[in-house]
């Protein structure tokens, strides 16, 4: 089965360890995993400005990388929901593109997603001592349907505890560029999100959205809190103790026990992992 | 319809750090969404009365002329009027005709939102007219002169301390010496204060929660009963409506009314739903001598045939709202105009001008929760992201949007290139933050680190380390 991984712009530029860990859960999984170079992003930035013209043209060449492939999976709910609902939309005039679209949404699967209804897939090898909460992300959960799986695959993990904050369904106040125009309303819903995760008592907040993970865990880091934010894909990957999101690898004067640091290049830590 | 005179940003700062306004939305959001969550727990066939509920709508929207002009033709034989208006002049203007006729000294008003919408109160305090609002919430944004700030809960932006001092105020020359705290207090000192009003009124106002075609009635719900007693007290009635609140039959409106209450406050039903048909007839006990109803159209016949059009769907619960992060974090009265949150985001452009709401459609994560509770199904982030197309296709977008999005679209479109220049962007990233997991400032990031650290990149793209990867492989 091939599978072409859509790595996400922001995988790709600040945190490639989601993208290695989404590539090691699909190839334990069976799957023959492709990173297409003809990838860029989804064009949700464009999309969500009102910029229809753009996103086209960026959808065209996502059409085009991935052409050929049994599957299309990306570590995020809201990319793989743009390539799902909103590609097929964008091309309603234009008819051969329209099926291309089509002929894409259907191969489209957000992560987790396709590795338990697809790939029927229940458990994965792997231990994080630690109590987490995982935080839905919206287009996730409201468009791609995302809720149970990770759960169901954070149940197999061994050492791990999972406890469920309130509000796991609300917004993070990311939004993609909403965050960086509307920074106060952003802040506030942020810091809602967190006021949840810290009543939680969660030492690890998981989520499958790295925007989001971004969010929470810049505004974590600037108020000083003490709660790691890891994508649930690096966690099912068995590389939740690399250093999280925004967290120094040996954080000054707090000796941090559950997080070992493992170096910051993750993509020498996967190779050397995964000599037998 | 004041034009502010603030800014979006500016009313977003005043009301995030407004600790009284604050509070009164966390204890208000909390309660509604819970409220509205059990409701439909306990309603089997929630999800299928939504779907009944929006193809009632998409049928009548198809047929509006016709089942209008039913409403009208069932409105008059009942020996009421019709009036139509396609602005709101024209129907602030319509009401006005009709208590000047009938020399209106007094008029009373039930919760309407349309007549929020076309700025009637103003008008009729212009002309010469007592106006008093009826229902309590509405009644106390009265007293306090402010705009309502939610569409089912006009005060739910006020704290009971600040209530109890308004009523201090307003209700000591009428006699009523006692501070009042409890809630209930409250809700019985008003009532005995507006008793009076309801027998001298010359005209009473409502709105029409839903119009029957099939009979000419309109309903109205309320939980105080304030609307049966504007209605059938006043010598003359008059409602205003939308034109789009018109449904076929009673049974229909049973549909959406089983929606109505659970969707708005997550009660299983209104405490009072009120059906008025027609004047009072020979034999009547009450009721008014004369019925009106004036129908505004104000944007929505545009509405129609464009890609707008399941906007008018909508029939104003509150959930949208009651759900919307964004609402329960700045409250109503940012959103400049009397429709807030989701709902009001798209109807306050296509109503006022999208030119003259620019920041609304914008100013929303489009995390969709809005749409999953509406009872009609909107699809509340679409219907945003077509307002923002048409302001960036429009030139309404700021320059500096503009420009950035071009550059960053230009790249995602020519990979190649892309790549290229994000593994020199990642590079000096990295060496930016010198080791550090984060970065606390930034040039031209001020919107990310003025309240938030930015991770640094782990080191390469992921491009780059895969091309590494498979360069290693056997």
């Amino acid at each position: 089965m091939r599978v072409g991984l859509f790595v996400t712009c922001l995988a790709d530029l600040m945190r490639p360890s989601v993208a290695f860990a989404a590539v090691k859960l699909l190839e334990d999984a069976g799957c023959t995993v492709e990173v297409p170079a003809g990838q860029t992003c989804c064009g949700q930035p464009a999309l969500n400005s009102g910029d229809n013209a753009d996103t086209r043209a960026i959808a065209k060449r996502v059409i085009d990388a991935f052409e050929g492939f049994d599957y299309v999976v990306g570590p995020s709910g809201s990319c793989m929901g743009t390539l799902r609902h909103d590609y097929p939309a964008l091309f309603a005039d234009e008819h051969g593109w329209r099926a291309r679209a089509e002929h894409l949404a259907r191969r489209s699967h957000e992560l987790f997603s396709f590795l338990v209804d697809v790939l029927k897939v229940d458990r994965v090898e792997a231990r994080y001592d630690g109590t987490v909460t995982y935080h839905d992300s919206c287009a996730g959960l409201r468009e791609m349907g995302v809720r149970d799986q990770p759960r169901r695959l954070l149940a197999s993990v061994q050492g791990l505890e999972l406890v469920e904050m309130r509000g796991t369904e609300e917004c993070c106040g990311f939004g993609g560029t909403f965050c960086i125009k509307y920074p106060e309303i952003s802040t506030k819903m942020v810091d809602d999100k967190i006021a949840h995760i810290e009543a939680s008592g969660a030492g690890t907040v998981l989520g499958g959205d790295l925007g989001c993970l971004l969010n929470i865990a810049g505004r974590i880091r600037r108020r000083g809190l003490p709660v790691r934010v890891i994508h649930t894909a690096e966690l099912l990957a068995g590389m939740g103790a690399q250093p999280s999101i925004g967290e120094a690898v040996s954080p000054p004067g707090r000796p941090d026990v559950t997080a070992p640091s493992r170096g910051a290049d993750f993509g020498g830590a996967l190779r050397a992992e995964r000599k037998p | 319809m004041h034009a502010p005179t603030s800014t979006f940003p500016q009313r977003v700062s005043i009301a995030i750090h407004d600790k009284r306004l604050q509070a009164a939305l966390d204890h208000a959001s909390g309660g509604f969404v819970t409220k509205r969550a059990a409701q439909v727990a306990a309603l089997p066939e929630f999800e299928a009365l939504r779907e009944r509920a929006r193809s009632v709508k998409e049928h009548v929207l198809a047929h509006l002329d016709t089942y209008l002009l039913r409403y009208e033709e069932q409105v008059t034989r009942q020996g009421g009027h019709v009036h139509w208006a396609s602005t709101a002049e024209e129907a602030r203007e319509i009401v006005l005709g009709i208590c000047r006729k009938v020399n209106a000294k007094t008029v009373t008003k039930g919760k309407s939102m349309v007549s929020e919408e076309i700025g009637l109160n103003d008008a009729l305090e212009a002309a010469g007219c007592e106006v008093i609002e009826t229902d309590l919430g509405e009644y106390i944004i009265q007293l306090a002169h402010e705009p309502p700030s939610h569409i089912i809960v006009p005060a739910v932006h006020k704290t009971r301390a600040q209530v109890g001092d308004l009523f201090d105020e307003h209700h000591r020359p009428l006699g009523y010496t006692k501070h009042l705290t409890e809630v209930s207090e409250m809700v019985n000192e008003a009532r005995q204060v507006l008793r009076g009003h309801y027998f001298r009124a010359d005209v009473g106002i409502t709105g029409g929660n839903f119009l029957i075609a099939e009979t000419g009635s309109s309903i109205i719900v309320t939980n105080e009963g304030n609307g049966d007693l504007t209605q059938t007290l006043a010598r003359v009635h008059i409602v205003t409506s939308g034109i789009e609140r018109v449904v076929p039959t009673l049974d229909d409106a049973v549909t959406f009314l089983r929606l109505l209450a659970r969707s708005a406050t997550g009660q299983e039903t209104e405490t009072y739903t009120t059906v008025s048909t027609g004047p009072r007839r020979a034999g009547d006990l009450d009721g008014p001598q004369e019925y009106h109803v004036v129908l505004v159209d104000n944007g929505r016949s545009k509405m129609l045939g464009g890609p707008f059009r399941e906007m008018l769907r909508c029939i104003r619960c509150g959930a949208c709202l009651n759900h919307c992060p964004v609402y329960t974090s700045i409250g109503g009265h940012a959103y400049g105009w009397v429709y807030p949150g989701p709902m009001g985001s798209v109807l306050t452009p296509l109503i006022n001008g999208i030119d003259k709401a620019y920041d609304l459609p914008n100013a929303c994560t489009l995390n969709g929760r809005c749409q999953t509770v509406c009872p009609v199904k909107i699809p509340l982030p679409g219907l945003l992201r077509e307002l923002r197309r048409q302001q960036f296709e429009g030139g309404l977008t700021p320059a500096p949007i503009r420009f950035g999005l071009k550059a960053w679209a230009f790249l995602a479109r020519r990979p190649r290139l892309y790549h290229f220049k994000m593994r020199i962007g990642i590079a000096l990233l990295s060496r930016f933050a010198r080791g550090r997991a984060a970065l606390t400032w930034l040039p031209l990031a001020g919107g990310w680190t003025d309240t938030r650290d930015l991770p640094a990149p782990q080191g390469r793209t992921f491009q780059q380390a895969w091309s590494a990867r498979k360069g290693a492989r056997p």
